[in-house]
């Protein structure tokens, strides 16, 4: 079976600063994939660069959304609108929500990429359009259900507290139909509750849609008991990867991380 | 009830306002004599009526924070009953199109001209609230397709006699495809950066129209562009202006049956979130090229549209009626009326259009009120006169009715 993404040598730089060298990585269908270094390590750079947001400098990106199959496709260097329709959709690090939007028209939005009215369909809505439409919304808000927020579905985006406003992202991104989901930090900021919450979701996500995920996190704790696989980078490089428990002690990421002891159950 | 802090406050205006006045109000040279006359009074008047406006100013900024949300409670929940309350709905809507079609038999020649250019203003104002309002491009050289529009009958009436109705959807198709002209080249471009560029857009058209004369015949323009003819039957003067303002009406509600359509659509929806956040947008997988090009094009349509019609109401056009001062008209009464919503825009542009005409004897101090107008709309009602609506989805669990 082939991974279903697997990234080969993949390089970025900033000017002379080396983000990215080359990292290699391959991630499972069905597996829940862990990205964590400590600061300014690139984590955030790599996701940008798989999304098509920078350009990677060398290496490349192979998707295959049909694992079964053996034809993989080469996305490296694509725009990140292609990519999210080929499949792959995130969530961002810096809460970036439409704001002035209802939460409901924030999913709407990401069924934009597998609907189809035009300029001219939309004006004339026909029944076909119609019927979207009205798709659009019931998918929408089934969504919303799915990660336990359609409570709020008429408020502005802006308006929510901050937890719901990190689950609206996964949402919103789900909206997209992906295969491959990945997460930049999103139990940031909450608290321990909201924090297990999140982790059962990021689970149920896994078992009921067939969804893989990648994602980057600083609460180890929520990392160890969630991962199937870790991957660490420092400065740009990967150190390690493995399971959780080869990870916790593993002496290169304790010191990557510390420079001493480390206790990851902290 | 007022502070001795508030006072010396508001003599600290008053003084400013002394201060910066002066020289205008104050000190007249008399050329003649070649003396000054110095104007102690108006000193006086100035100072006393900013003391006591500042007093106003500062009650007012109070209220807009103290009372934004409470207010509201009591007058506008028996207002929005009663806009609600069906019954009303419908008589009020049908009052409306009584007075539409009764206003040229009524009132004179030149008030349904008035009216003719005000529903112009307001196609314009729609096609630009595409742009500006919903895909949050600042488009400083909206004009320039209202030109191209305008230049697209006289010119093809005049080398080949294409007629008015003919020309309509041409000046619309070549309103867009300038619009995606401009498009592309800024795609990479926000905020100022859009702005600055537009603006030098609608310059480029102009100053080409004015100095390309085997094309455009430049400064002395073009006259004698016919009005649409009535199934070929003459018209007098009176009956042309009455014929041109249905014409517009139609037009206007084509207009806002288009731009409501697509705002409520998925279309609609990908400017507004293009509006919000770039990244984002591009991240959920809209391509901001194509909704961006969509946004310059649809907008500019509708400028393209209003142009022929301004070619044939005034029936003769050059490029002086193109300038940066009509970009910024139209921007305005956008902004004023209310960005993003159509009943703000079509306010907007009565306001703005009627108002001087019907205030020409404070001509002399039109600027003056507007400029006003706009510093105090900017600090008291940003959003503008009628501020957008948000939409509401009503969801039952068996699927989704949408509700207004």
């Amino acid at each position: 079976m082939n991974p279903v993404l697997e990234v080969s040598k993949l390089s970025m730089n900033f000017g002379g600063l080396k983000a990215l060298e080359n990292i290699s990585l391959d991630i499972f269908q069905n597996e829940i994939v862990s990205l964590i270094g400590p600061n300014g390590a690139g984590k955030t750079t790599f996701f940008n660069c798989i999304t098509g947001i920078y350009t990677p400098v060398s290496g490349d990106i192979f998707i295959s959304s049909l694992p079964q199959k053996t034809e993989k496709e080469n996305i490296c260097g694509l725009k990140p609108n292609i990519i999210t329709k080929k499949g792959m959709a995130r969530t961002f690090q810096n809460i970036r929500l439409f704001q002035n939007m209802t939460v409901l028209e924030n999913v709407m939005i990401g069924r934009h990429v597998r609907t189809h009215a035009g300029i001219i369909a939309s004006v004339l809505k026909l029944k076909k359009t119609r019927n979207e439409e009205k798709k659009i919304v019931d998918d929408s808000y089934n969504i919303l259900k799915k990660t336990g927020i359609e409570n709020f579905a008429n408020e502005k985006a802006s308006t929510l507290p901050y937890g719901a406003q990190r689950k609206l992202e996964i949402a919103r991104a789900l909206a997209t139909e992906p295969f491959l989901l990945l997460l930049d930090e999103p139990a940031a900021g909450m608290n321990p509750a909201e924090t297990i919450e999140l982790g059962l979701l990021i689970k149920e996500i896994r078992e009921k849609e067939n969804i893989s995920i990648l994602l980057i996190e600083h609460d180890m704790k929520f990392v160890m008991n969630l991962c199937d696989k870790i991957f660490v980078l420092d400065y740009g490089k990967k150190i390690a990867s493995g399971t959780p428990d080869a990870i916790q002690n593993n002496p290169v990421v304790i010191k990557a991380y510390l420079g001493e002891d480390f206790d990851f159950d902290a | 009830m007022f502070k001795l802090s508030e006072i010396i406050k508001s003599i600290a205006v008053s003084a400013w306002f002394m201060f910066l006045t002066f020289p205008i109000l104050v000190i007249k040279v008399n050329t003649y004599e070649k003396t000054i006359d110095w104007r102690w009074k108006n000193m006086i008047l100035i100072g006393i009526a900013s003391f006591f406006l500042s007093f106003l100013w500062r009650y007012m900024l109070k209220q807009k924070e103290y009372g934004s949300d409470k207010k509201k409670s009591k007058a506008s929940s028996f207002f929005k009953n009663t806009v609600k309350n069906p019954k009303f709905y419908t008589s009020s809507i049908v009052l409306i199109l009584c007075l539409i079609i009764a206003f040229p038999f009524v009132f004179s020649i030149y008030q349904t001209n008035i009216m003719t250019s005000a529903l112009m203003y307001v196609v314009l104002g729609l096609g630009l609230n595409i742009v500006v309002g919903l895909a949050g491009l600042l488009d400083l050289g909206y004009v320039a397709f209202f030109a191209v529009g305008a230049y697209s009958y006289a010119l093809l009436n005049h080398h080949f006699g294409i007629t008015f109705f003919m020309a309509l959807p041409i000046g619309a198709l070549l309103g867009a495809f300038f619009g995606i002209l401009l498009g592309f080249p800024v795609l990479r471009l926000k905020g100022d950066y859009l702005a600055i560029v537009t603006l030098g857009f609608g310059e480029i058209i102009r100053l080409i129209l004015e100095n390309w004369n085997d094309f455009s015949f430049g400064p002395s323009g073009i006259a004698n562009i016919p009005k649409p003819s009535f199934f070929g039957i003459n018209l007098s003067i009176y009956e042309t202006t009455t014929y041109m303002y249905f014409i517009m009406i139609l037009l206007v509600f084509l207009t806002v049956f288009v731009v409501n359509r697509l705002e409520d659509s998925r279309i609609g929806r990908a400017w507004i979130a293009l509006k919000e956040d770039e990244v984002a947008c591009q991240a959920m997988g809209i391509d901001k090229t194509k909704t961006k090009l969509y946004a310059f094009a649809t907008g500019a349509a509708w400028a393209g549209l209003a142009g022929v019609v301004f070619a044939a109401k005034t029936s003769f056009i050059n490029p002086a009626s193109f300038t940066f001062l009509e970009s910024a008209i139209i921007l305005s009464l956008i902004v004023l009326g209310g960005m993003g919503s159509i009943f703000g825009v079509i306010t907007g542009a009565f306001i703005f259009i009627l108002l001087p005409e019907y205030l020409r004897a404070f001509s002399d101090y039109r600027m003056l009120v507007f400029g006003a107008a706009m510093v105090l709309m900017m600090v008291f009602r940003p959003q503008g006169i009628i501020k957008k609506r948000r939409r509401f989805y009503k969801i039952s669990d068996s699927g989704g009715k949408k509700q207004r």
